[in-house]
């Protein structure tokens, strides 16, 4: 009971979060909105995770926390330099 | 045992989506987003660590937990930098 309401209320706050990514003045504040977002999907795996028994989407959310970060790590640098590889 | 971590989880997540609707400026934003979301996934996580402790899954579960304390704060440090240096 608990878990279903978790999905619900993780897909809500992504809906929620997405307001941010849209709306956000200036480019820092649509890459902050999608880190949270991206926090919020590893929290959604990891109930979906727990609601089916399934031990496998435990490796998901692991995967969906490594992408995150490199996807907001990488976009800062570009917004700071201009460009990633230097 | 998950219910009891599932809860806070969940009402840490909600405050964390919340100031980042809320509050004003990029790094009030940052601030919101960069302590309560990964407290909120800390107590998810850990919730399903404690679901399938017996199997394997555990540590991989565990090692979740660890990676998003270590990397939130690197990449809030990183936005907060590029927030100072673009402007």
């Amino acid at each position: 009971m608990i878990t279903e309401t978790g999905i619900v209320v993780s897909a809500l706050l992504v809906a929620a979060a997405s307001y941010r990514v849209i709306d956000g003045p200036r480019v820092e504040d649509r890459v902050v909105a999608l880190d949270t977002i991206s926090t919020n999907v590893v929290a959604l795996a990891v109930l979906y995770a727990v609601h089916t028994g399934k031990a496998f989407f435990i490796n998901v959310a692991l995967m969906l926390a490594i992408t995150g970060f490199i996807a907001t790590v990488s976009t800062s640098m570009y917004i700071r330099d201009g460009d990633i590889i230097r | 045992m998950n219910e009891i971590l599932l809860v806070p989880g969940l009402i840490f997540l909600a405050t964390g989506t919340l100031g980042i609707i809320r509050l004003k400026g990029t790094l009030n934003r940052m601030h919101a987003s960069s302590k309560a979301s990964t407290l909120g996934v800390g107590f998810v996580i850990l919730a399903g660590a404690t679901e399938f402790y017996p199997d394997g899954a555990w540590l991989t579960a565990f090692l979740a937990l660890v990676f998003m304390f270590v990397t939130a704060p690197t990449g809030a440090h990183m936005v907060a930098r590029a927030r100072e240096e673009s402007s």
